[in-house]
């Protein structure tokens, strides 16, 4: 039933092109886009420019793995090298990542699960994606002027006086920052005040407890890496010497603002995540979710905890070792409530009616890579062995499970589940499948031989590597390989939906949140009349129409019931 | 490790012998094997939960596989106890292993009452080995089963001292001083990385560590030591010029760096900053290295600190003789010269070493 | 700030109503919680410095007591009084938007600016005065000796009784200590050459490792007027300065584009949110500088 999507439009009938108005066709024209104040437009133009990054982002990082096919020179020198590790690492975590799912999902769906006709502030909304326009026009400007490769890590002294075009890519950042802070500010004010009549805090859905607790890392962390950037920058044009050892600086501080910043951002990437697996597991699973408010406030936990542990990203930086002491146990606490999520999912699944269709491949996917990105945090959180696989391969491919194949297959899985509500077009499910496959597999084929080259000391970002490590690296390239196909197909099969695809109904999937609830695509205000609130995880309200191939509210197929 | 762990220790090892080392070598030290202990001992644990877990989700995807017409089956929205249960079980274990971690860590970090001392210092992009004699090597030498402290520290950027075999890391800081010791308990080499980023040669800051057997050591430090005797001139002086700094400032390949490069620089005519010319010939370079700021190259800023008091007289000599080499005027005159070049060195000795005495003594005054 | 989003018309209701707002109170307690937040991300931007001040003034004290001399008490306390009444009027400010008293919300918010121009102008003042006797940050920190001893002995010749008049004319120099260095002027410059010597050398990247090793061994301790690296003191003094003056700008464009709206008559009991969340950007920016003046010029 679900492989229809590459077929022939069969169920084309009544809905011809314009005529149900939506917020896609409420006004056409290029200008019309880039001054729009809805947040679906905004956040359909973030997923437009953030996939664009994504695809930059991803051919640095097949120059990477082409490199490192063999030992020696392959396709280019240290410095070329150098310079392609730091851009795919800062694209893809500044411009890619951070922003992914608060901005682009976030932005989409947030209002419309709170029954809301827009967030608290259109015009700050749009200006957080021009800042974000800005700091990618930075980071190219920084491209074509000579690169950057200080890692994404700008760690002082090196930045300071490498002559590659920092300061652009500082000031980018910066703005980026700037970007990330308005998103979170207004989705803290929409959470609180916009919420439709009776929709009480514990009946939001757990992606909103996410994005609310990503807003208060982005709010409260994010200033401080402005002011550090800043000071860098600075350093750089004015000589400021703060962080300058040669003016009496400590290059160590810059580290721990770095990290006091870059650590809850690494919570930025993954709450956020978490919120869309916490949607995606109950709804493919039929199964309203198991341990609601478990889940909520291990968010909240979590936000909290992870502005305490940014010691631990420093263990052999020549740290006290009482703070090291107390970095790796707070470090070890924040491992719980992530735990906490991983069970209450599996308990979702228990006695559910688990549909195995691509945005479910890639929610379990989730659980599977980010389960090992976890498991393998422990190994770099006690102090010990930390101390031995620091700055080697093993981190490296740590915080790809964590970071790619928690956070970007979140996003991945999360663009599948609300393509239909945001473009009214169904994907091949088939195709959907092949590349989900090819994804998962060539993941795993890239970073669990990074793990073993990381366990036998392979540093991380060598430009060349002595020979012993050489079969390793190859199966990692080639597993990078075919990850790339995998994405290239979805990117494929996802374009040709937009002309050729199903038109999608309302609610395709048996979605109980208010987004649901609307037409797909929406009309420009959401909502013709302020929705219902209800539990969002009631999926036995909902009942599948097989002609219609959507589900329904019982009380419209028959209205005693309501 | 007090832990019952025998075995996944013993497994441990098994599975360590085929990736950790590729079956090469067991760690050689006993805080490396302790560490080993503990990498296993949580792969135990990380290991059953990630097979309890993925298990769990496979069986599920299996048993409540979507059927066509089938609803999910009534369950509890939630269960305080179990909730609890996988609360409070992963924090004990996460809590076992932070303590575990931090002991390791703590044998690691503090170093007994007696060790050898050798200091430490990254540059890019080469290690530097300054042993208590005060000779300077690019590897790492150490005697066995005697505990050896290093001291680092950096020259310019942020660099970090890698020893996969000792488990061991720590990072060198320009201003500052971090200590690592260790105990090796056996003979052989060891590789050494840099494990912070420092630029385009950081792949490159490769060296070894070189375990010697008992009674070995002290005879590779005395002869090593002694080089500028037993290596030729050339040799000699090309030793020197990587470990005393001057490389940091001048190439050897014709690139730019903050100091003129050395490439067919000796004998030849050079410009000065105040347009005046003179020959590169044994005077100036000796005057150079002991007065850097009296004849600057044209075209470079006056910044290199003098090496008086820091070199010795044969020790410069060694350097201008390995500058000879890389000039083809050079190599012309190191044939013809070979021979006068001793007898000219201890008279230049003599002279110089006064003159040095009389501009110090002015300078106190 | 924010409170520009109410400019855009709904749906016939309330012509200050967004259309995604569904009463005026959601709308106001949204823009004011949103300033909040904005309000809470400013402190940490400033956060990050104060951090800074602290780790370096712990682990070199003597820096920041050298270097605390060179500032001008008595300026720092005018500017600091002048803002306090700038927070002040900003207030009765938003008191008379509340009650619909244009002529006075002119009047105060015209009263802001104007301290808000005073305390730039000060600044001003102080930031030449530094910017003359190199006592700048990082390399640039070349303090002139020679000016300092002739400024000195000449206010001390003309005042000799009367310091505290002199330290307003003079004003990075006029301080016991410094005088006192001036009258043995030969130990001065030696010092003085020391100093950049130092620097010189220090910029030069081989010799960084004995500049570093001096200014980390104990033994740097034994010149006691003068400690290593007081071109650190006035790194941070002139980015948190210099940062929160940059505010004080903001705030003044802020206020006057709030005072041109008033003129034209856009607030009324009804709405005055622009107001009154500029008032407390104002507020924020007063405070930080109630921080920042103790901590740079009241040093003991």
């Amino acid at each position: 039933m679900e492989e229809l999507g590459l077929t022939k439009p069969k169920g084309l009938k009544a809905e011809k092109k314009g005529a149900q108005e939506n917020y896609l066709n409420s006004r056409t024209g290029f200008l019309s886009w880039i001054v729009t104040l809805d947040h679906k437009r905004i956040g359909i133009l973030y997923l437009v420019s953030i996939l664009t990054s994504f695809f930059l982002g991803g051919m640095f990082a097949l120059m990477v793995r082409t490199e490192l096919i063999a030992s020696g020179k392959t396709i280019m020198d240290a410095e070329t090298y150098n310079k392609a590790f730091t851009l795919h690492g800062a694209i893809m975590i500044f411009l890619v990542i951070i922003p992914s799912i608060p901005a682009a999902l976030g932005n989409f769906v947030l209002p419309m699960m709170l029954g809301a006709k827009d967030v608290a502030f259109p015009k700050l909304n749009l200006l957080s994606y021009y800042f974000w326009v800005g700091g990618a026009i930075f980071a190219l400007v920084s491209l074509v002027t000579g690169g950057l490769d200080t890692g994404w890590t700008f760690y002082t002294p090196y930045s300071t006086i490498t002559t590659t075009s920092v300061s652009a890519v500082l000031f980018g950042a910066f703005l980026l920052g700037f970007s990330s802070i308005f998103t979170g500010l207004n989705f803290i004010v929409t959470i609180h005040f916009l919420r439709t009549d009776g929709l009480t805090w514990f009946k939001l859905p757990l992606l909103v407890w996410a994005l609310y607790a990503t807003a208060i890392i982005q709010v409260l962390a994010t200033p401080v890496l402005g002011i550090t950037l800043l000071l860098l920058i600075a350093e750089r044009l004015l000589g400021i010497g703060i962080f300058n050892p040669a003016l009496g600086g400590d290059p160590v501080l810059f580290q721990h603002f770095f990290w006091f910043y870059s650590h809850p951002a690494v919570y930025i990437m993954i709450l956020p995540a978490m919120g869309i697996i916490s949607e995606l597991i109950p709804i493919h699973s039929r199964k309203h979710i198991f341990g609601y408010k478990f889940i909520a406030f291990s968010s909240l936990a979590i936000a909290i905890i992870s502005f305490l542990v940014w010691g631990h990203h420093m263990f052999v930086s020549g740290q006290s070792n009482l703070a090291n002491m107390i970095f790796s146990g707070l470090t070890f606490a924040v491992a719980i409530p992530s735990a906490i999520k991983v069970f209450n999912w599996l308990a979702t699944m228990y006695k559910g009616s688990i549909r195995l269709n691509t945005p479910m491949l890639y929610a379990l996917s989730f659980i599977f890579l980010f389960l090992v990105g976890g498991l393998t945090g422990l190994f770099l959180g006690a102090l010990a062995t930390d101390v031995h696989l620091h700055d080697t391969y093993f981190v490296v491919a740590h915080f790809h499970y964590t970071m790619m194949g928690g956070a970007l297959m979140a996003f991945i899985g999360g663009i599948h589940h609300w393509w239909p509500k945001m473009f009214g077009r169904m994907y091949s499910e088939r195709f959907g499948k092949i590349a989900f496959w090819l994804v998962f597999i060539g993941f795993n084929i890239t970073f669990i031989p990074q793990f073993l080259l990381g366990i036998q000391g392979m540093p991380r970002r060598y430009a060349d590597y002595p020979q012993e490590f050489t079969t390793l690296h190859q199966v990692s390239s080639i597993g990078s390989y075919i990850m790339a196909v995998g994405f290239f197909l979805t990117a494929i099969y996802l374009v040709h939906s937009l002309f050729r695809g199903k038109p999608a109904p309302a609610n395709p999937w048996g979605g109980a949140s208010l987004e649901w609830h609307t037409a797909s695509p929406p009309i420009k205000e959401n909502f013709l009349s302020p929705p219902q609130a209800y539990d969002p995880y009631d999926f036995t309200r909902l009942v599948y129409q097989p002609d219609r191939e959507e589900y329904i509210l019982r009380e419209e197929i028959n209205p005693s019931l309501a | 490790m007090n832990f019952p762990i025998a075995y996944f220790t013993f497994f441990g090892q098994k599975f360590l012998l085929y990736i950790v080392e590729a079956g090469r070598i067991l760690p050689p030290s006993a805080s490396a094997t302790n560490v080993d202990k503990l990498f296993f001992f949580i792969l135990a644990i990380t290991g059953f939960f990630f097979f309890l877990i993925v298990g769990l989700m496979l069986i599920f995807l299996i048993l409540y596989r979507h059927r066509l017409g089938v609803e999910a089956k009534e369950a509890p929205k939630h269960n305080l106890p179990l909730e609890l249960t996988w609360t409070v079980i992963p924090l004990v274990l996460v809590f076992v292993i932070f303590l575990a971690g931090f002991k390791g860590y703590m044998d690691m970090a503090i170093a007994p009452l007696e060790t050898y001392e050798i200091n430490v210092t990254g540059q890019r992009w080469n290690w530097l080995f300054t042993y208590p004699n005060g000779y300077i090597d690019k590897e790492l030498h150490v005697p066995t089963n005697q505990a050896v402290t290093l001291v680092i520290t950096s020259e310019d950027v942020i660099h970090s001292l890698f020893i996969p075999a000792l488990r061991l890391k720590r990072d060198a800081v320009p201003g500052r001083y971090s200590k690592l010791w260790f105990k090796v308990t056996v003979p052989g080499e060891y590789p050494i990385y840099c494990a912070e980023y420092c630029g385009t040669g950081h792949s490159t800051m490769l060296t070894k560590m070189v375990v010697h057997e008992a009674g070995e050591y002290e005879k590779w430090l005395e002869k090593s030591s002694s080089y500028i005797l037993t290596l030729s001139p050339v040799e000699a002086g090309k030793k020197l010029f990587e470990t005393r700094g001057c490389m940091q400032c001048h190439s050897v390949d014709g690139s730019r760096k903050i100091g003129p490069t050395f490439k067919d620089f000796f004998g030849e005519s050079v410009t000065l900053r105040d347009g005046k010319k003179v020959i590169a010939e044994e005077n100036y370079v000796r005057e150079s290295i002991t007065e850097p700021l009296a004849k600057v190259v044209g075209g470079f800023d006056p910044v290199m600190p003098t090496y008086k008091g820091r070199l010795k007289d044969a020790e410069i000599s060694a350097i201008i003789a390995y500058l000879k080499s890389l000039s083809k005027k050079g190599r012309a005159n190191l044939e013809l010269e070979k021979a006068r070049e001793k007898e000219e060195e201890t008279k230049g000795d003599s002279s110089q070493t006064s003159q040095e005495g009389n501009a110090t003594q002015e300078k106190k005054i | 700030m924010k409170g520009a989003e109410n400019v855009h018309g709904g749906h016939g209701q309330h012509a200050h109503l967004a259309h995604h707002f569904t009463s005026l109170k959601q709308q106001y307690e949204s823009t004011k919680l949103g300033m909040w937040l904005f309000l809470i991300t400013e402190v940490l931007l400033f956060g990050g410095l104060f951090v800074a001040y602290s780790v370096y003034r712990a682990n070199h004290p003597e820096i920041f007591i050298y270097g605390h001399k060179y500032l001008d008490t008595r300026l720092g306390a005018i500017n600091t009084v002048i803002l306090i009444c700038s927070s002040l009027t900003i207030a009765l400010g938003v008191r008379c938007a509340q009650l619909g008293q244009r002529g006075l919300l002119i009047l105060f918010l015209a009263l802001t600016i104007l301290g808000g121009l005073g305390f730039l102008g000060i600044k001003y003042v102080e930031y030449e005065q530094k910017w003359k006797h190199g006592l700048l940050w990082g390399k640039l920190y070349k303090p002139q000796a020679h000016s300092e001893r002739e400024m000195n002995s000449v206010e001390s010749i003309e005042n000799p009784e009367n310091r505290d008049t002199a330290t307003t004319n003079s004003i990075p120099l006029g301080n016991a200590q410094t005088a006192s260095e001036a009258n043995n002027g030969a130990d001065t410059s030696l010092e003085q050459t020391q100093s950049t010597g130092i620097i010189v050398e220090a910029t030069s990247r081989t010799n960084l490792n004995q500049a570093e090793t001096q200014g980390h061994s104990p033994e740097s301790a034994t010149i006691e007027d003068k400690p290593k690296n007081v071109q650190l003191f006035f790194a941070v003094y002139f980015a948190m300065t210099g940062l929160h003056g940059l505010h004080v700008l903001i705030g003044i464009i802020a206020i006057s584009v709030i005072l041109v709206m008033a003129v034209k008559g856009k607030f009324s009991p009804m709405n005055f949110t622009a107001v009154d969340l500029t008032g407390l950007y104002w507020h924020l920016v007063d405070l930080i500088w109630i921080y920042l003046f103790p901590l740079f010029y009241l040093i003991h």
